[in-house]
């Protein structure tokens, strides 16, 4: 797969510059938007949960943005993969090229977006007083999965899109949905340990878990936190892959 | 040593099941009992073989398979049957106006379009200038795609395209495009690229062309092969009878 990667990596980069150029057209503030979005997000929610609900917690802006961080990632990355196989019909229909390549062009750019964003949280941490220490280094290892879990979800997402077109629908409920099961702005210490221990199903859930955990409380996860995240990983992404190479000649049929 | 070779290819399209109507319409007819998968064969025992600098030319009235069996050939398509060996390099040239992106600028489609038919990108800095010179369109090259005339749409894609140099060209009724002055310029290049050396399979309802250029000629009807050789002459002779209605199949 690599091999074939290298051999169209032209193909590959004039696919990102694409993506880029038609993502931002006719913005005024073009590619600011990758940013400034999610901060206003989190501007709202902010206001909505401290003004309204009355959190108080320490860190709390930090511990919103961390879930912000993960899951707008996750959000933008998978409902703009869904679309990367289907929107390029015109052209697998008339040359034969790798198809994955285009959910991977998208994914440059969302993966972009988010690395941009990172830089404005870790703008927010100083700005909340958080003391960096040396296991800050170990977010590599979230951010790695996430971005492949994000591609794993990608693929399946695009080749589901090809066949079943209300997924688009049934996934945006879905999102909605996992959003609230997060703990995105909400804290789950509350909960008895059996439903404590329901939210680490959620794929989600852990990488946001492994954020805080670093950044806020500056502890490393367990062994089996980061078993469990690479498992979760590995599903989708074999899934996904699976996929792709049984229907790589009937999506064609579809489209 | 053949450098293609089909061998009893059939390609066949399923209309109506279930990814194809979608759930609603798949649980009506379920309710309805008329939930029925129909299966259609645009292509049916296809067999041919072409040497090297062999030319050969597909005819056939329009559903007769061509696009389809082209498909199979250069790999877009898996054959439901049957199977096809390629030896070389392949490059296809079909419907060459589709597939560009109207907000994108002339240049950025060049480009892309040249990263498509697997160009690199030394090569496509090498030769812009001179596609952008072939196709006449010094001054738009940073205008968007979509405000070009269909004209000059096409004269692009016919540029680009006609830089390739593969060991198999496929070319689905491309030979020439454009106004009058660009056609002939556009036909002399494409005889350019053919005389070049290269193993050519056309696609063209034009049976002088096939005539002129083709040393074998292979016969669609519906979906099945009717005839195939070196016969030129023959074929094209049986075809336009059967084109008069002086023929029955």
């Amino acid at each position: 797969m690599l091999q074939k990667l290298l051999q169209h990596r032209f193909l590959f980069e004039e696919l990102v510059k694409r993506d880029f150029k038609k993502k931002y057209k006719r913005t005024v503030l073009g590619m600011a938007w990758s940013v400034l979005s999610p901060l206003l997000t989190l501007l709202v929610m902010r206001l909505v949960f401290t003004q309204f609900f009355g959190r108080t917690m320490a860190h709390y802006t930090t511990y919103l943005f961390c879930g912000n961080l993960v899951f707008s990632y996750f959000g933008e990355s998978t409902t703009q993969g869904m679309t990367s196989l289907m929107g390029n019909a015109g052209i697998f229909t008339k040359v034969n090229v790798p198809k994955y390549l285009f959910l991977l062009s998208k994914d440059v750019q969302t993966l972009i977006n988010f690395g941009l964003t990172l830089c404005v949280f870790f703008l927010f941490c100083v700005l909340d007083g958080i003391t960096f220490t040396w296991k800050f280094v170990l977010l590599l290892y979230p951010i790695g999965c996430l971005v492949l879990f994000n591609m794993g979800v990608g693929l399946v997402l695009s080749a589901l899109f090809v066949f079943f077109r209300d997924i688009q629908y049934l996934w945006s409920v879905f999102t909605q949905l996992l959003m609230y099961m997060s703990a995105i702005f909400y804290n789950i210490d509350g909960y008895s340990p059996v439903a404590q221990n329901l939210f680490l199903l959620n794929p989600v859930y852990l990488f946001i878990r492994y954020f805080r955990k670093i950044v806020i409380e500056a502890t490393i996860p367990s062994v089996w936190f980061h078993l469990l995240m690479a498992a979760d990983v590995l599903i989708v992404v074999g899934f996904g892959c699976w996929m792709y190479k049984k229907y790589n000649h009937r999506f064609l049929y579809y489209v | 040593m053949s450098i293609l070779q089909v061998e009893n290819v059939s390609i066949r399209y399923m209309t109506g099941d279930f990814k194809d109507i979608g759930l609603k319409e798949y649980i009506m007819r379920r309710l309805k009992n008329n939930y029925r998968v129909k299966e259609f064969w645009a292509d049916r025992h296809i067999t041919f073989s072409l040497e090297k600098g062999e030319m050969l030319g597909i005819i056939g009235t329009n559903g007769a398979g061509k696009s389809t069996l082209l498909k199979a050939v250069s790999g877009i398509m898996e054959p439901t049957e049957g199977w096809v060996k390629r030896e070389g390099t392949i490059a296809a040239l079909l419907e060459l106006g589709s597939g560009f992106d109207g907000d994108l600028t002339v240049r950025e489609n060049t480009y892309l379009r040249g990263a498509m038919l697997g160009y690199t990108r030394k090569f496509m800095n090498e030769t812009y200038d001179q596609i952008i010179d072939f196709a006449e369109l010094g001054d738009f090259q940073d205008r968007p795609f979509k405000q070009l005339s269909s004209g000059m749409k096409s004269r692009l894609a016919f540029a680009i395209a006609s830089l390739v140099n593969p060991d198999i060209l496929i070319l689905d009724e491309v030979i020439s495009v454009g106004d009058g002055a660009f056609r002939k310029k556009s036909e002399a290049k494409m005889k350019e690229i053919i005389t070049g050396g290269a193993t050519t399979i056309l696609v063209s309802h034009s049976i002088a062309q096939v005539r002129e250029l083709c040393s074998k000629v292979l016969w669609l009807h519906k979906g099945e092969q009717i005839e195939f050789g070196s016969d030129v002459p023959g074929i094209c002779d049986r075809y336009q009878e059967f084109l008069d209605g002086k023929r029955k199949l």
